[in-house]
């Protein structure tokens, strides 16, 4: 079963993925932090299908399905902010600064 | 002999995640997050899902994570600096996931007959037994209708609308990459 040891995995997971976009400044490592978020929601999911059915599995689906258009969609913007400035660090996008 | 699989794998995969984190190198921080997403697939696995586990290594580790890789690559990120922030940032990021794990990890304590008894008490919400039906569904279930066929017949009957909804949005992000990615002429 390991309901309980996946539900802490997935935290401990989660937890990192928090750590990662505080901590990084460089924007394509922050979305690989999202993605780890969005996993370890993933895991939650999946060991609580196990009691519940399998409506926890089906919106992992469309969990992966929204990581897919978001990393197409933020590697895009992230291609566009390159060419405009020629850097990934997000010290130097401050354009709403002010 | 599954427990010792699961906390191998639930090891390597926090492992990893910790590193990805730690990665001077937006290469190597994007191969331990496919290390992560391995180790995934194989915890989902021994919980029963084998259909999300081959799901999650062609979709995760296979596309998104390709897509990540042509990405860094393409902008010639190999070497840089290192871009961790300061020691404000440490200590914020420290206080915040410190209270996040421990939040986490409380919740822990709450198994499904717990959570049905609360419910049970609080509001005339409605019959525990309905709201958590007796465990193991998903064994029930594959063992009756397949691995595949168990998460199809819902997702095709029950969740079609969401399903249809899904392939908008993902027609949505075609779009937009394009649009976003596309040089102005």
């Amino acid at each position: 079963m390991l309901l309980g040891p996946s539900l802490a995995v997935s935290a401990i997971l989660f937890s990192l993925g928090v750590a990662g976009v505080l901590l990084r400044r460089n924007a394509i490592v922050l979305f690989m932090c999202i993605e780890l978020m969005l996993n370890a929601v993933n895991l939650t999911f999946v060991a609580l299908a196990q009691l519940y059915g399998a409506g926890g599995q089906i919106m992992v689906f469309f969990v992966m399905t929204v990581a897919a258009a978001e990393a197409a969609v933020g590697l895009a913007i992230i291609l566009a902010i390159f060419r405009h400035k020629q850097s990934v660090d997000l010290q130097n996008i401050n354009l709403l600064q002010g | 002999m599954t427990a010792a699989v699961f906390w191998f794998f639930a090891a390597v995969a926090v492992l990893s995640a910790a590193l990805c984190i730690l990665q001077r190198s937006p290469v190597s921080a994007a191969l331990w997050l496919v290390s992560t997403m391995f180790s995934l697939a194989a915890i989902y696995v021994l919980l029963g899902a084998q259909f999300i586990a081959a799901i999650q290594v062609l979709v995760y580790a296979g596309a998104v994570m390709v897509l990540f890789l042509f990405v860094i690559m393409l902008l010639n990120l190999g070497r840089s600096a290192s871009d961790i922030r300061g020691p404000g940032a440490v200590t914020t990021a420290v206080v915040v996931v410190g209270l996040l794990v421990g939040e986490l990890i409380a919740l822990w304590r709450y198994t499904p007959h717990r959570l049905a008894a609360e419910l049970a008490q609080a509001a005339p919400f409605s019959d525990p037994s309905v709201v958590f039906a007796a465990g193991d569904i998903a064994r029930q279930e594959s063992q009756a209708r397949g691995v595949v066929g168990g998460i199809a017949a819902p997702l095709f009957q029950v969740y079609l609308v969401p399903f249809e909804i899904t392939s908008v949005l993902l027609l949505a992000a075609i779009v937009g990459a394009v649009v976003l990615a596309k040089r102005k002429a």
